[in-house]
């Protein structure tokens, strides 16, 4: 059995999907020699050559900007913005520009661009290495937005953004590129539908609400609570646009109690918006108010890193706050 | 600074370029079109029978001449100020003010502000308001191009209020490393809204910028049409022949407003607009037909009278056009409808449902 971490499921997903389809090139900053700053490009550019791995000069603009031209005239570019913080000179591409392409041109010029981020903190990243702001493309209509935790969610997830005909940003967790590692699916054609989340481990007491790498920081919490005679349900998001309600409110329906925990700033995290989903269908199954646990209404801060990041003991803190109530 | 046509109709044979007199005087006739066009769209604004425009009124030599280079197979990318430029690829009069309405037989459903050309038929993609962004996706479609190895070229005009922005620098400096097939065209029409070229740019000029790029940046009279194609033309079997970008600045002048929310008397004298009227593009190919014996007064007033009469027929025919069915609002975000749209397009369309019965309110 060979396990795989994040990173190479990221490695393993472009290399099998450039084999597939000779339309599908990658841009971004040191991906072809250097093999990107996480590697996660490593030895593609030894087999596909330099014209589909591209090393782009420092314009996330740019990179962003042509990926969408080469989508319009047939190629399936997927780009690598070397961490997330770096993504916004590209923004008004993104906002702008590739969102709405479908839309304004009423489905004639659609574009089809993965953005490949390494997003959240953890790596002593400081201000602009550490981010999670996925809201930001969650709030543009016509984006799907990916966040998976894991080697084998990453390769589903993936590939599914790849072979989508919209535009998607994904956010990888770099905090966790390395340290989980799965056996992955060895069928190429192995892809996750966006919209599905994952329940991680059933429970019956609340409902934990996750998606990308603080998923493990929630399990280890949920495994804390069921030492004090909580039994935690906890839900991986997977994907947050489009978001899988009906796993929410399922699960919501039968604990009563809610704790949503991300990264992200707390306020206009999108946790709010799964807060107001859920208080806007399912009230009347509430024991408690839902906790929203997120990361501080700061920037992220250096030296304090592993204080700012939420921690289990945090989560389970949010988690008797529901249970208790 | 390349000139074919003096401001007075002269010209020297030498410097002309190879068109027979059928294609000078189609040239000549799109040029009214875009006059007329203009005059049409600013006087049904003012009627409020739209609900915006920006006129190109002293630019058509640029619209018309960099647009009669092109190939089919080429991509055009045409400025808001490039009308002219969606007439020559062959788009017919009806959908242009099609657009202008946001009708439903506008092929983009009525989505985009008047004047914001797309047609995706004619390998022109649609723009946004942000002005340079569409630098960069001529840049990467002239990518997407040569990487197959087709000989198409990506046109992308724009104004020199654009050569301000970071995504200007990006797509040039990207164009240049690559060394795509793309013509990057500004129109220098003197103004960004209200702010003088001056106070864009302390260069000396637009073209000089493509010398840090490294590629040729050329300056041309934007007033003289047979200056725009000569020099696009060649601009255009350059990076056809894999020799890469060029960057060409074209000296014209807004005669309009930025669009009809603005009034140019506030920022600019009337002397300076009086100057630039007597280098007026259309008076000076029209003087040069008729040097060259191409065009009689007679025949010019001829082709006024048949664009009048066209103009007007197709403005009646396309006003009868209903808008576009409120349902399209949320179809064509993403290529499968969403739930959450979905549930809004629902809830929506049974209201529509109930106050239509109710007769309306």
């Amino acid at each position: 059995m060979t396990l795989s971490n994040i990173v190479q499921s990221v490695n393993e997903t472009l290399r099998t999907e450039m084999r597939r389809n000779a339309n599908v090139v990658l841009l971004g900053e040191d991906i072809g020699r250097d093999g990107g700053v996480f590697r996660a490009t490593a030895g593609l550019l030894n087999e596909f050559g330099p014209q589909r791995v591209i090393d782009t000069p420092i314009a996330e603009d740019g990179i962003i900007g042509t990926a969408i031209g080469m989508s319009v005239n047939g190629l399936e570019p997927v780009v690598e913005i070397q961490f997330l913080d770096f993504i916004y000179p590209g923004f008004n591409q993104i906002v702008s520009e590739l969102a709405k392409l479908r839309y304004r041109s009423a489905g004639h010029t659609p574009a089809h661009v993965v953005i490949r981020a390494p997003s959240g903190g953890g790596i002593k990243g400081g201000l602009y290495h550490s981010q999670s702001t996925e809201v930001y493309f969650t709030h543009t209509p016509g984006l799907y937005v990916a966040t998976p935790s894991t080697p084998t969610d990453t390769m589903g997830l993936l590939r599914t953004a790849i072979r989508n005909p919209d535009p998607v940003i994904f956010f990888e967790p770099k905090r966790v590129y390395r340290t989980v590692k799965e056996e992955l699916p060895a069928d190429e054609e192995f892809a996750i539908p966006f919209g599905k989340a994952k329940v991680l481990r059933e429970g019956t007491d609340v409902t934990l609400i996750c998606w990308s790498a603080i998923v493990h920081t929630c399990k280890e919490a949920a495994e804390l609570a069921s030492k004090e005679g909580i039994s935690v349900e906890v839900i991986d998001m997977r994907t947050l646009m489009p978001f899988d309600l009906e796993t929410i409110l399922a699960s919501v329906r039968k604990t009563g109690r809610v704790v949503i925990a991300h990264e992200a700033t707390k306020i206009s995290g999108f946790g709010g918006e799964i807060a107001a989903q859920i208080a806007e269908r399912a009230i009347d199954s509430l024991q408690a108010p839902i906790v929203r646990m997120g990361g501080f209404d700061t920037p992220f801060p250096y030296a304090l890193e592993s204080t700012y990041l939420p921690n289990p003991e945090r989560v389970l803190r949010a988690i008797k706050k529901a249970a208790g109530y | 600074m390349l000139q074919v046509i003096r401001a007075d109709g002269e010209f020297d044979p030498k410097v002309e370029p190879d068109l027979s007199h059928e294609d000078l005087l189609r040239m000549h006739r799109y040029m009214l079109t875009v006059r007329r066009f203009n005059e049409k769209g600013m006087s049904l604004q003012r009627q409020g029978r739209i609900g915006f425009f920006m006129e190109s009124t002293g630019q058509e030599a640029c619209q018309i001449g960099m647009s009669y280079c092109l190939g089919t197979n080429d991509w055009a990318f045409p400025s808001y100020r490039d009308p002219g430029t969606c007439l020559v690829r062959g788009v017919p009069l009806s959908a242009l003010f099609d657009q202008i309405m946001g009708n439903s037989a506008d092929e983009n459903k009525g989505r985009n502000m008047p004047v914001h050309w797309g047609f995706a038929k004619w390998k022109m993609i649609s723009m946004s308001s942000p002005i340079g962004s569409k630098l960069l996706h001529a840049v990467g479609v002239a990518y997407a191009s040569k990487f197959r190895g087709e000989k198409s070229i990506a046109l992308v005009s724009f104004g020199e209020g654009a050569t301000s922005q970071g995504e200007f620098h990006a797509a040039l400096n990207f164009a240049g490393v690559w060394k795509t097939p793309v013509v990057f065209f500004c129109e220098n029409n003197q103004y960004a809204i209200s702010l003088p070229t001056r106070r864009s740019t302390a260069s000396e000029s637009i073209a000089i910028k493509a010398e840090a790029y490294g590629f040729d940046g050329v300056q041309i009279d934007g007033n003289d049409v047979l200056a725009v194609y000569k020099a696009t033309k060649s601009a255009i079997d350059k990076a056809r022949s894999g020799g890469g970008p060029t960057l060409i600045e074209a000296v014209t002048y807004r005669m309009g407003g930025h669009s009809t929310s603005d009034d140019p008397s506030i920022y600019r004298s009337q002397e300076e607009v009086e100057m630039w009227r007597r280098r007026d593009p259309i008076t000076r190919f029209t003087a040069y037909l008729m040097k060259k014996g191409a065009l009689t007064e007679q025949a010019s007033q001829k082709i006024m009278a048949e664009i009048d009469a066209e103009m007007a027929r197709v403005v009646k025919e396309r006003e009868a056009i209903p808008p576009p069915d409120p349902s399209t609002l949320f179809t064509e975000v993403y290529s499968e409808m969403p739930w959450h749209i979905r549930e809004e397009a629902e809830e929506f369309m049974a209201n529509e449902a109930d106050r239509g019965q109710k007769g309306g309110e």
